[in-house]
């Protein structure tokens, strides 16, 4: 449909100026209708009902171009062949000083329709990836231009709405202000050649480093400082800090002071993980020191002392090594602060991070997982706090980043799990995993050495992310926020694909042209440097590494958070040739400085120093911080068993958002690409059935690894160290149901939490971590890598602090030794017997039947089935024997959702007889430990011999595709169209 | 046995392409001997696709779709080595893209439509990308790529923008001159009539590839070289011992035809 009102306006200009030349020029085209109905359906949900949106997609060009020149552009570069769904308008802005008709924000010129009209573009400096290709394409028609992207927006039956209303949904739902700007009906963009950057420009040229004084600093002003620079260093640090330098004799350069901020930060150091912990037990009778947390997760995985690990908690990733011979690199990073101001952005530039860990590995990337934890899809809009998105709109923006990246890059994602509470409102997870496989000419690498150049590979450097999170909080000015695309990184996944490719020309030859790397990431080239060059010191110098723009000070370059970039050591002979194979790519490449020996960071902008400190104390002065806890005490009881409607309550639970469907999520994600995943996330003839584990596993090859995951929040709010049980075996059960060898299984831990320095909160990580360490131990499983994501938590507006419930995500990297051995939960051929591995205990506390009827029901959280192992390993044997058709983990709404699942993945049915004396317990509880296995009938006697104890069979396959459960008072029946509609109701995404 | 040499098979990519490894994979299964070309690397190294016998356009996202589906790349084709493929084709070199080498290979010229403005890959109905399994019923004699398949076969689609729209005239050629390569159909073979998901974009008349008038040029959104062992369809039951649901007899057919002209 077309816009009678633009079009006015065009015919306008174009009557006046068909062969002048315009500096600007706006091109702009409707967007697809479904853009519309989702924007509309974000601005109901914050209670703007009755108002509808529509899209436009802009492209703002300027130069010296004519009418006819943009005319070309928008034919050549825009404009789409089928008209019916996508429509071109072209709308010229008067940009002549003469005529003295510029544009400014906030001026809305005459906008000619009763509707509320808006226009949002990105800010200069942001990633722009259309803007640039359009520059590019745009010289091979022979016109020079800069160009920059942005939407128009129409809200339909806006206008009755204040301009505070107005302003509160657009910051709210159609521009994000870290990295876009906007304004009623149309927007003045800012090019980068706008920038006018000369004093700041003068400022770096004369010095551009600041000397912040602390030496003769009073306590409290050294907390402001702390405070005002966001350094977010604890007052014993800060105090370390100011000693030194007055040992010294001098103050620190304002580089100097961000540098100790961010290797010292919870984020880089791990201080909370490294911290003498005094615990105490709830009721004060005991009060002892805790093994630091690190070093307990690193000393269960040295006692169990698997042949399979290679590399555990060093590096960037942890590596294994299975029966097959492949090293396999794995690791997860959690990316919620950034993913809660900028949902986008935050969970694309999060995967790209984790792959970025991978790369340095150095790996080839090959799987992709993702963990998300969102506030309920239907919260009121009266009940959102403050400045907080709402979890429908953080959902769809993490969804779409993560699918952004993975699909772009060409990595399948795979694996995952989302969850919802209204604990992640104001503070959503996202877990980001990727495991690769390790390059197999690269069997260690040897540096850095002395001599070795340090050279910068990616995209180029600009005020991206600086200080992370706090900067968005500061006052963005003409020189930071308008140049910013500060705080929150925007992803580039085809620049990552092409450093990867880089990557893999270097390395993976039996010489490879670097002999050390890593990722670029949090603190951008000071930690990436600065650990490199821990044990040897370097020297750098700022002037060579590549701007995006201008006017950037010494400190920024250094701190910068601009994403797809690695650091290499290179050899000097092999600098040219680096470089080379870079520019052919189309990867820029810096040779930033070197590796000196002389054990000093020294960074220099040119002449002027920078940074001038020892490694020694940048890597060892930070004193231990020291911390107390508070342990849990958690209540372990008898089960008061409420009256449920059993028949109901099954639907209910397949109803909940964190049991129901994922698919609409699921269908997002390219899970196909590198052809090498065999069991997906849904699996069936009709692909709605939900997987346990995946597996991977190499076209050319025979073997390969499944990946599993386990969390449970739940239980994490009354029994955290059960937690850490039940998680490790649910992410191990994942993986054998799918065909895994359960004595081949490396974990990985990622705990969100919230702020440690709560002395009841850091009890809970202690006793989670104890937990692991335990469960480790119990499955013989090592942890390898993980990560901590400590402080999420969110301050009301009454002052209270609202943590999220204590999150620990475990992921299992198993060996599957043989493709054709796997199982999917499909059930296979009416007939077959139903049979059950594990216990059912009156364990209800936390469970999800709990979370979905409320109230207190008394019991336990699951406790640790020291059976499981021995068990899970029999079943591993026949599986190999080929004695399972399918196979089920019992978890989440315990058998009663189990039994449902495998009949949603297939088109028959079950009939169930399920023992005990409560038919509540034997249905919903989710003790730990269980499996439900199709198997059949003649191979029934084999496996019952093979477990001798803690199996059963509890049912057949039916041909009617439905679910029958008798229980010792009841028969419970449920059509499969029922339990499919429970199971898909909450899934407001249902494509189409 | 006679030896033979391997037909020789060029994987054309561009920066974004990302599923190159997985067509070559494809290729060299039924024999081929693979080159990968990527467009950075032209005209420097036009000598191998002219010496190609069968060219493949690998899909992914190329220049990341950034102006829309494929449309730098084609754009970055003609600058570079201008009609190159057209003429290939023209001399008789049997050529598939898939997915976003069906779209430039629209966008380029070599399938119908896109010169003209008649026919494109426009954005999914439900405006969101697509990953699922499909099945594909091959229905052109004229296609040399799909020419005696008879069977339905399975693979993965994974796109935001593959919606086959077109004309009515364009669709009236298409089916007199039996150019619709494949249609997205049921698991037992019947139409599917535009119903989601089994047709999973909302294409007109189900389409899912089409090929040239010569029918050496082949088009098709859903990834083939995705299903070439068995065991990449068996969890989602696209495995069955009653007949072959693999799509290797596409690439086979692609390069037969190349070692036997």
């Amino acid at each position: 449909m077309e816009r009678k009102d633009e079009l006015a306006v065009l015919s306008f200009v174009m009557r006046a100026r068909k062969t002048e030349t315009l500096s600007l020029a706006r091109i702009c085209r409707k967007s697809h209708a479904t853009l519309d109905a989702t924007l509309t359906g974000r601005v109901q949900l914050l209670g703007f009902e009755g108002t509808s949106v529509r899209a436009s997609e802009v492209l703002y060009v300027k130069g010296d171009l004519s009418i006819n020149d943009v005319e070309v552009i928008a034919q050549k570069l825009i404009d789409e062949p089928f008209g019916n769904t996508v429509d071109v308008e072209f709308v010229h802005i008067e940009t002549d000083a003469n005529e003295d008709r510029h544009l400014s924000p906030g001026t809305n010129t005459g906008a000619p329709s009763s509707n509320y009209e808006l226009e949002v573009v990105r800010r200069v400096g942001v990633t722009d990836r259309v803007a640039t290709q359009a520059t590019v394409s745009a010289s091979q028609l022979g016109f020079t231009i800069e160009a920059i992207t942005g939407m128009h927006y129409e809200l339909i039956g806006g206008t009755s709405y204040s301009d505070e209303h107005i302003a509160n949904l657009v910051n709210s739902v159609l521009c994000n202000s870290v990295i876009e700007t906007w304004a009623p009906y149309r927007v003045r963009p800012m090019f980068t050649s706008d920038i006018d950057d000369s004093d700041v420009s003068a400022h770096v040229a004369t010095s551009g480093v600041e000397v912040v004084e602390i030496t003769a600093a009073t306590d409290i002003e050294l907390a402001r400082i702390n405070t005002e620079r966001g350094l977010a260093l604890d007052p014993g640090e800060i105090q370390v800090v100011a000693e030194w330098y007055r040992n010294l004799g001098r103050n620190p350069t304002d580089a100097e002071l961000e540098t100790i901020a961010q290797t010292w930060s919870d984020h880089c150091s791990h201080k909370t993980f490294r911290a003498r912990i005094t615990a105490h037990t709830a009721d004060e009778s005991r009060l002892y020191e805790v093994e630091p947390l690190l070093q307990q997760l690193r000393r269960s995985t040295e006692k169990i002392n698997a042949p399979f690990v290679v590399s555990a908690f060093d590096g960037n990733a942890g590596i294994v090594q299975f029966a097959d011979g492949v090293r396999l690199a794995i690791k997860a990073e959690t990316h919620n602060h950034p993913s809660a101001i900028e949902p986008f952005g935050g969970a694309n530039t999060g995967v790209g991070g984790v792959i970025r860990d991978v790369l340095a590995a150095p790996a080839r990337p090959v799987a992709l997982t993702d963990i998300l934890c969102f506030g309920p899809r239907d919260l009121h809009h009266s009940e959102l706090p403050e400045g907080v998105l709402h979890p429908a709109i953080i959902e769809e923006g993490v969804v779409d980043g993560v699918a952004d990246y993975g699909n772009k890059i060409g990595v399948p994602t795979v694996a995952g799990a989302v969850l919802y509470d209204r604990g992640y409102v104001a503070n959503p997870l996202v877990f980001c995993g990727c495991v690769g496989e390790v390059l197999e000419g690269v069997d260690g690498l040897s540096g850095p050495h002395v001599g070795d150049h340090i050279v910068v590979v990616g995209g180029a450097t600009g005020r991206d992310g600086i200080r992370g999170a706090t900067f968005s909080s500061m006052t963005m000015d003409a020189t930071t926020g308008e140049v910013a695309g500060a705080s929150v990184q925007i992803g580039d996944p085809i620049m990552e694909r092409l450093v990867t490719d880089l990557l893999i020309e270097i390395l993976d030859r039996p010489n490879p042209l670097c002999t050390a790397l890593t990722d670029c990431g949090a603190g951008g080239l000071s930690s990436a440097v600065g650990e490199m060059g821990e044990h040897l010191g370097v020297r750098v110098d700022l002037t060579t590494v590549e701007r995006k723009y201008r006017g950037l000070l010494p400190w920024e370059v250094w701190l910068s958070e601009a994403q797809e970039r690695m650091v290499l050591a290179v050899a000097a002979h092999h600098v040219d040739e680096v470089l080379a194979r870079a520019r052919h790519i189309g990867v820029i490449a810096n040779d930033i400085g070197t590796f000196t020996g002389d054990g000093q960071l020294v960074v220099l902008h040119g002449e002027v120093s920078v940074v001038d400190i020892p490694m020694e104390f940048l890597h060892n002065a930070r004193p231990t911080r020291e911390m107390n806890a508070v342990l849990p005490d958690p209540r372990r009881e008898h089960t008061l068993l409420p009256e449920v409607n059993v028949a109901q309550a099954l639907l209910q639970l397949l109803a909940h958002p964190t049991i129901a469907s994922k698919e609409a999520i699921i269908r997002r994600y390219d899970h196909e690409i590198l052809g090498a995943t065999v069991v997906r996330p849904m699996s069936g003839p009709s692909q709605v059935g939900p997987s346990d584990g995946v597996v991977i596993v190499e076209p050319r090859r025979n073997s390969g690894f499944a990946l599993g995951i386990g969390v449970n929040p739940q239980y994490g709010l009354y029994d955290p160290e059960r937690m850490a049980y039940a998680v490790v075996d649910e992410a191990i059960r994942n993986v054998v149901v799918a065909g895994a060898d359960p004595r081949q299984v490396a974990l990985l831990d990622n705990f969100s939490w919230g702020d440690p320095r709560r002395e009841t909160t850091l009890g809970d990580l202690v006793a989670t971590v104890s937990g692991c360490c335990a469960a480790a131990q119990m499955f013989r499983a090592p942890f390898v890598s993980g990560k901590d994501s400590l402080n999420n938590e969110y301050t009301d507006s009454d002052g209270t602090r609202h943590s999220i419930p204590p999150t620990l995500v475990i992921t299992a990297l198993a060996h599957v030794p043989e493709a054709d051995h796997v199982l999917t939960t499909q059930l296979k051929t009416p007939g077959n017997e139903i049979l059950m591995i594990g216990t059912t205990r009156d364990e209800l506390r936390g469970s999800h039947l709990h979370l979905v009827l409320g109230g207190d029901f008394g019991g336990e959280v699951p406790a640790p089935d020291v059976d499981a192992p021995k068990r899970y390993e029999i079943l591993h044997e026949v599986i190999r024997e080929g004695l399972v058709e399918s196979a089920h983990d019992c978890s989440e709404g315990g058998v009663g959702v189990a039994l449902a699942e495998m009949v949603l993945a297939s088109e028959w049915g079950i009939e169930a007889s399920l023992e005990g004396p409560n038919e509540v317990a034997a249905l919903f509880a989710e003790s730990n430990g269980r499996i439900i296995l199709e198997v059949q009938p003649e191979n029934v006697d084999a496996i019952l011999d093979r477990f001798v104890t803690g199996i059963g069979r509890i049912g057949r396959i039916s041909k009617n595709h439905s679910l029958t459960i008798a229980t010792s008072s009841h028969v419970h029946s449920w059509s499969g169209s029922d339990l499919y509609d429970a199971w898909t109701s909450s899934d407001a995404r249902s494509p189409v | 046995m006679t030896t033979r040499m391997k037909p020789k098979a060029v994987v054309l990519s561009a920066p974004g392409t990302n599923r190159q490894h997985d067509a070559a994979f494809a290729l060299a299964q039924v024999g081929a001997e693979v080159t990968h070309v990527d467009i950075r690397d032209l005209p420097h190294d036009a000598a191998q696709v002219q010496s190609a016998q069968v060219i493949l356009v690998a899909g992914g996202f190329s220049y990341a779709d950034a102006l829309g589906s494929a449309r730098v790349f084609a754009m970055e084709l003609e600058h570079r080595v201008g009609d190159l493929l057209a003429t290939k084709a023209r001399e008789g070199t049997p050529i598939i893209g898939i997915c976003n080498g069906f779209q430039m290979l629209v966008r380029a010229g070599l399938l119908p439509g896109n010169n003209s403005g008649t026919a494109t890959l426009a954005h999914n109905k439900q405006g969101t990308f697509e990953c699922r399994w499909v099945d594909l019923a091959p229905s052109s004699q004229r296609c040399i790529w799909t020419r005696n398949v008879t069977s339905t076969i399975s693979c993965p689609v994974a796109h935001g923008e593959g919606r086959f729209v077109c004309d009515d005239a364009t669709l009236a050629t298409l089916r007199d001159r039996d150019q619709i390569a494949f249609r997205y159909v049921h698991r037992d073979g019947s139409p599917a009539d535009g119903q989601y998901p089994v047709s999973p974009n909302g294409s007109i008349d189900d389409i899912a590839g089409v090929c040239d008038d010569t029918g050496l040029v082949l088009g098709m959104m859903p990834h083939p070289e995705n299903h070439v062992l068995e065991r990449q369809g068996q969890s989602v039951g696209r495995s069955d011992a009653s007949h072959s649901l693999l799509a290797i007899e596409i690439f086979r057919n692609g390069v037969d035809y190349a070692s036997n002209s």
